[in-house]
């Protein structure tokens, strides 16, 4: 038996599901906005600050639901502050204490960037707008960019930083929820800006299929990476098929379809966002469950 | 820094009574009832099943016989937390509650953890659970207490037969040393000794003497730190950030080109509204 089946389950459920679903899609969802401000041209705005107005909330949501997750909610500051020494706690090789600063930085820029978007479409003092224009707004960013990937990808690491079955047997899946998080991050922004063709939206398409290509090339490779041993009592099951079905056929090959034949007029655009965002629920779902039921 | 202290199990001696499960629940006082709901197997003399936030210590009875019955026998092993000298546990907690004491065991401070449950899915053994009356992660703390007020732990001092055997861990490697090689000139080939040296996780505090596989007893051959992979996942994460980067400003450029291109022929009206 491979010794990751010696382990006993965290009890890692729904919210953590949904954090890592929620986290995913803020973080990329950033990542995106700061690249269009960083890169892009003046037209990009609209996209970009509807990123922004994804992030922050995304941001306060990921930590309520951690919080919720804890056995002991009313003790969530022990991640960052030291309980009897009050002075920071911060282990860089402990995932859930690096990524509990990450989402805390994450927070933080993506509130900065928050208030320049509302700024700029004139609800808050125009000045606010320099959050997320100019040198500040390059900081704020790149800053904001970072921390928005690193949110998106830090959760399959701290998955594979354990010894349960599946998790602790890649070292791939930091990546992958990384790529799904980003492509998940640009579905929601193309369902939420239905109906306009601009540029930016074309871009955006055009990198959400690619985005998907690699997600599936990294899903492959990290099957394989995990072996047989262990895949036959985790996957060969009800959740292989979930994962099948839910995640390769109905979250990446049907959008990438529609991507290059758009059969459904001007439904297509938005049903493959929602494809691709109920693809990237259930790929959550199938890397925290299908582990926790063994 | 103490001695460093810990467990000598040997397997061969057990004979199953709990006496060891019993002390250690009276001693620290840990519930029988699992969140109020009592929690027997029933299909086995082993009747609490594994170690849990109210079980830190648990008497393994494994039945191994073959199909046909033709030959049987029971394995019966006192299992706790090995205080691993490496710690997957101690590595991963993100609050400091995980400490490594002055007898160099491992003990959770339960004022300051909050339930994150990063340790049990560290654990290579499967020793860490939520205890339900405190909500926090427990585990055996090799009765740091009496440790502390010079006594042995609760099990150690219960164990009829000697099966448990407390000590400084240079003592106990000598005798187990000792018993296995009385054990193997009595031709008993299949015993041998688990976690006595560097080779698991550095060494275990609490190691045995088995007398048949590890696997057999629910114990995996090769156990590792869950930081082996952290290295690797994180540079993968990172490359795949800058490709997707990468990826993002190839198609912004192109988009640029257009724009351009069309603007020369002059059909274009600069940037794009929005
Ligand atoms: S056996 Fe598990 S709980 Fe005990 S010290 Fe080792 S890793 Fe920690
Ligand atoms: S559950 Fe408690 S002891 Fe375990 S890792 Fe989290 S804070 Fe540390």
């Amino acid at each position: 038996m491979p010794d990751s089946f010696f382990t006993h389950s965290p009890e890692w459920r729904w919210w953590i599901v949904f954090y890592f679903f929620i986290g995913g899609i803020a973080g990329g969802a950033f990542a995106l906005s700061a690249l269009l401000r960083l890169f892009g041209q003046p037209g990009d705005r609209p996209i970009s600050r509807l990123g922004y107005f994804i992030a922050f909330p995304g941001s306060i949501i990921s930590g309520l639901l951690l919080i919720l997750d804890l056995k002991r909610p009313e003790r969530f500051w022990h991640m960052l502050i030291q309980s009897e020494t009050f002075r920071p706690a911060f282990k860089w090789w402990s995932p859930i204490s690096v990524g509990s600063w990450g989402l805390l930085a994450f927070g933080f820029f993506s509130f900065l960037a928050f208030v320049g978007a509302l700024a700029e479409i004139g609800w808050l003092p125009r000045g606010l707008s320099g959050l997320i224009q100019g040198s500040l707004g390059a900081v704020v960013n790149v800053l904001g960019g970072v921390s928005g990937f690193f949110l998106a990808g830090y959760t399959g690491v701290l998955l594979s930083t354990t010894n349960r079955p599946l998790w602790s047997d890649t070292v791939w899946l930091g990546l992958l929820f990384l790529v799904s998080g980003f492509s998940t991050g640009a579905a929601l922004l193309l369902l939420l800006s239905w109906g306009r063709n601009t540029p930016t939206i074309r871009w955006l398409k055009e990198l959400d299929t690619w985005t998907l290509v690699l997600e599936l090339v990294v899903l492959v490779i990290l099957l394989a990476s995990v072996g047989t041993a262990v895949l036959r009592p985790v996957l060969f099951n009800a959740w292989g098929v979930l994962l099948l079905v839910g995640v390769v056929l109905v979250g990446i090959l049907v959008p990438i379809l529609l991507h290059f034949r758009p059969v459904l007029g001007r439904l297509t655009v938005p049903s493959a966002a929602v494809l691709v965002l109920v693809g990237g629920f259930i790929l959550r779902v199938v890397m925290l469950l299908s582990s926790e039921a063994v | 820094m103490a001695e460093p202290m810990g467990f000598f199990t040997d397997t061969s001696v057990c004979i199953g009574c709990k006496a060891c499960e019993v002390a250690c629940k009276a001693w620290n006082q840990l519930p029988a009832r699992n969140g109020g709901k009592v929690q027997l197997s029933g299909i086995s003399y082993d009747n609490t099943v594994s170690l849990s936030g109210i079980q830190w210590r648990h008497v393994k009875f494994i039945e191994d016989f073959a199909p046909d019955r033709s030959t049987g026998r029971w394995l019966m092993m006192s299992d706790v937390c090995k205080h691993c000298v490496q710690a997957a546990c101690l590595e991963v907690c993100p609050t400091g509650a995980i400490i490594r004491t002055e007898f160099d065991t491992v003990v959770i401070q339960q004022d300051v953890c909050n339930g994150c449950r990063a340790c049990i899915a560290a654990c290579p053994f499967g020793v860490i659970e939520i205890n339900p009356e405190t909500n926090t992660a427990m585990k055996c703390t090799l009765c740091y207490d009496r440790l502390q007020a010079g006594m042995v732990p609760a099990c150690a001092q219960a164990c009829p037969t000697h099966s448990i055997q407390f000590g400084p861990i240079s003592e106990l490697r000598q005798r187990a040393q000792e018993r296995l090689e009385q054990l193997h000139a009595a031709g008993v080939t299949q015993a041998r000794l688990y976690g006595h040296d560097e080779s698991i996780l550095g060494g275990l505090n609490a190691f045995y003497l088995l007398l048949d596989e590890p696997e057999k007893y629910g114990l995996p051959s090769n156990p590792q730190l869950p930081s082996r992979n952290l290295a690797p996942s994180a540079a993968l994460s990172a490359a795949g950030a800058v490709a997707l980067g990468l990826l993002g400003l190839v198609g912004l450029r192109k988009q640029r080109m257009d724009r351009l291109a069309a603007e020369e022929r002059g059909q274009g009206e600069g940037s794009h509204a929005g």
